[in-house]
């Protein structure tokens, strides 16, 4: 289970989210909606772990904050969080020039998926094997097997990016995985690829999903078993998937 | 290259500076060493070890006029630090060259045991030399190579065997008045390398040289001559070490190559000098119709460089590359970059510069681009990326531009990077901690040079590159 207990954040000295209590179990999906400046990517952001935003417990000083089965990892960085199981889908992906695509998830899966595990692999890919591996998921995401020789999201359109996320999701295989307003910017036929690929993958491997968006249509695809509404740094509603629709129909204020 | 753990080195003048794995140094045993400082006398000593003929001697004298006459530079590096007077312009350890690394000194054999030269010719190389101290010690060519007509030996070895090679090419590039330290080494070379190359010949291994400096407050000024006939080709590689000691050493070399038509010629170096070593080098080419330069130039290591790699462009469609990567680290600074001169039509130059400057070193390119009237459809492009890994360390660029001609394209795209806490966050929210987040950004920032070197260099710059970045972090 992920959990978030008494969740304060600040960045600098403004407090962007004011207490937030939230699980997550396996196989789970989970949506955190809300207007814009609710703090919902402030919220994706902390529970990975960027230095940018300073995470405390609003009520029990010192205590833990969030938990990932039971480890806490609110006091760990980002690359011991992501051993601990999680993964963040990023909303604005970085370009990292001269580290081809190949290269990078070749070395996260010796890293996570090999080095990390507690006892032999006996299923550990080849390189030739991991490379094949690749081809299909690319090729499954309809993305162009040309980006895999290319740098890291180095000039790469918006979808692209997206569904290199993605693709690293399904190279990685966390416990955990959040995705950050993945379905901003894309167009009907990636929302939908993209939505299908988490839903399946998080039913297999029992992944649980934090899915943080705007808008109900990518949950059409990714149905969301609990719906929470943020609201300027609070949780302010929350309810079943039912609750994404009624928002898409009179939108954020009409709920208050 | 074999590798071996860093050894200690029972030696009282040492000073261990940082994590240099060439610092070691073996116990003094020379044949000949001449007496600090410089003076006609030595100039004079060195010429007659060597029982040179008589324009060479006439050659360095003048040459050592010209030294005391020119200025320093009054720009680029700090060189103040340089005290010409405690200096040893000439140390002999092996009394001549061999042929078999059995026959080399042991304690020089040692080390170039240690530096892995031996088993690396026996896995890629076509050639080898190697240079310790003043005067190289061990030569090697492949049999097929020398049957060939292919000429790789010493630079001293070939004033006595190709004297009128010698005489009409030498000094004819760069002459002694180019600047104080082409003076310098005019005066009082010694070493280096000597290649012809016939006709239509390929060379497909590289020919490799070692350079090493073993004692302190040592010069070293070797002299390299290279002549690529008409369609050959050739690779060639140069290495660089010396122990780690409190005071300065003085490394000033001048590399002169002549690419004939139609010829290509690629020069690599992967300069890894201990901290203490001032490098000061000039390096032109001479390009002829249809020919091909290419520069490829690694700074890791030294106090202070200065180095700009040359391409002179005189005949038609003639091309000319320069692609250095620097990185400064404490208390260095890396002042490298490229000169493009285009003398002839529709001749195209691209000088790729990335410097990366950590733990308060400072990196600056330093580059020319010139196009003389008649250079009609000529074509260049420098690109220089800067990448800066904290807030002690800078880097600069001075760019110059003459441009003289008005059909010619020039392209200049510079920039200057930090490692961001957004791709250091992105990296390691994928596993990695924040050194091999680090070091993959470098390394794909040095990836478009990396590429360009053989295997087993790339592999050994890469590695060199992060173990200079060890201890970076935070």
């Amino acid at each position: 289970m992920l959990k978030i207990k008494n969740l304060l954040v600040k960045v600098g000295e403004k407090v962007i989210l004011n207490g937030i209590d939230l699980t997550v179990k396996s196989g789970e999906v989970v949506a955190v909606m809300g207007p814009n400046g609710s703090g919902k990517s402030t919220l994706a952001y902390a529970i990975a772990g960027h230095p940018k935003y300073q995470t405390s417990n609003k009520k029990e000083k010192n205590n833990w904050i969030i938990k990932i089965d039971g480890e806490r990892i609110d006091d760990i960085s980002p690359d011991l969080r992501a051993k601990e199981g999680l993964f963040l889908a990023n909303q604005y992906p970085v370009a990292i020039f001269g580290l081809t695509v190949n290269s990078f998830l070749w070395q996260m899966y010796k890293k996570n998926r090999i080095a990390a595990s507690k006892t032999p692999r006996n299923d550990a890919m080849s390189l030739v094997e991991f490379r094949k591996y690749v081809e299909e998921l690319t090729n499954s995401l309809n993305l162009n097997l040309d980006l895999l020789k290319r740098s890291l999201n180095d000039g790469f359109s918006g979808g692209e990016k997206k569904k290199l996320e993605i693709l690293q999701l399904l190279v990685f295989c966390p416990k955990y995985v959040i995705l950050d307003e993945i379905d901003s910017g894309l167009d009907v036929d990636a929302l939908k690829v993209i939505a299908q690929t988490v839903a399946k993958v998080a039913k297999e491997k029992k992944m649980g999903v934090l899915v943080i968006t705007h808008y109900n249509r990518i949950l059409k695809y990714l149905k969301a078993d609990r719906v929470i509404v943020l609201e300027k740094g609070k949780i302010v509603k929350s309810g079943t998937g039912k609750l994404a629709e009624e928002i898409e129909v009179s939108g954020y204020k009409n709920n208050d | 290259m074999t590798r071996f753990a860093p050894v200690k080195v029972d030696n009282k003048e040492k000073e261990v500076i940082g994590e240099y794995k060439y610092g070691f140094s073996m116990p003094e045993d020379n044949v000949f060493k001449a007496e600090r400082g410089l003076s006609e006398e030595v100039v004079q000593i060195i010429s007659k070890i060597k029982k040179e003929p008589e324009w060479m001697l006439k050659n360095r004298l003048a040459a050592f006029e010209k030294f005391g006459e020119m200025p320093m530079p009054s720009w680029g590096a700090d060189l103040s630090g340089i005290n010409f007077a405690n200096i040893f312009y000439y140390v002999k350890a092996s009394q001549k060259m061999e042929k078999s690394w059995d026959d080399v000194p042991a304690d020089i054999k040692t080390t170039y045991d240690r530096l892995g030269i031996p088993e690396a010719e026996k896995q890629y190389l076509g050639g080898v030399k190697a240079q310790y101290e003043s005067e190289v010690v061990y030569g090697s060519l492949m049999k097929k190579y020398s049957d060939l007509g292919i000429i790789f030996c010493g630079m001293d070895e070939a004033l006595k065997k190709y004297p009128e090679m010698v005489k009409k090419y030498f000094g004819t590039l760069i002459p002694m008045g180019d600047n104080k330290f082409a003076a310098l080494n005019t005066a009082v070379w010694s070493g280096g390398s000597f290649i012809y190359v016939p006709k239509g010949v390929k060379v497909d291994m590289p020919l490799q040289a070692y350079f090493r400096i073993n004692s302190a407050n040592m010069g070293q000024f070797e002299r390299t001559l290279m002549i690529i006939d008409e369609g050959a080709f050739v690779h060639y590689v140069e290495g660089c070490t010396a122990p780690i000691y409190s005071t300065d050493s003085l490394h000033s070399a001048v590399v002169e190559i002549f690419v004939k038509k139609g010829a290509r010629c690629r020069y690599t170096t992967i300069q890894n000098w201990s901290t203490n070593v001032y490098n000061l080098v000039t390096k032109r080419a001479r390009v002829e119709e249809d020919g091909v330069m290419e520069w490829i130039d690694g700074n890791l290591g030294s106090k202070v460089t200065m180095k700009y790699p040359s391409v002179v462009l005189v005949g038609k469609r003639a091309h000319g590359e320069i692609l250095s990567v620097a990185v400064a680290g404490k208390g260095q600074h890396q002042d490298a970059g490229g000169k493009c001169i285009h003398l002839a039509p529709e001749t195209t130059s691209r000088i790729i510069s990335k410097s990366i400057s950590l733990k308060g070193g400072q990196a600056s390119y330093r580059g020319l681009v010139q196009m003389n009237l008649g250079a009609k459809k000529s074509r260049s492009k420098v690109v220089c990326d800067a990448l800066i890994l904290d807030k002690k360390s800078r880097s600069d660029t001075y760019p110059v531009n003459k441009i003289n001609e008005s059909e010619v394209t020039l392209e200049h795209e510079a920039t200057v990077s930090k490692i961001g806490e957004e791709q250091l966050f992105y990296l390691m929210s994928r596993g990695f901690d924040e050194h091999e987040a680090e070091a993959m950004i470098v390394n794909g920032f040095i990836e478009p040079i990396v590429k360009e070197l053989p295997m087993e260099y790339s592999v050994e710059l890469n590695r060199l590159i992060n173990l200079q970045m060890e201890g970076s972090v935070g």
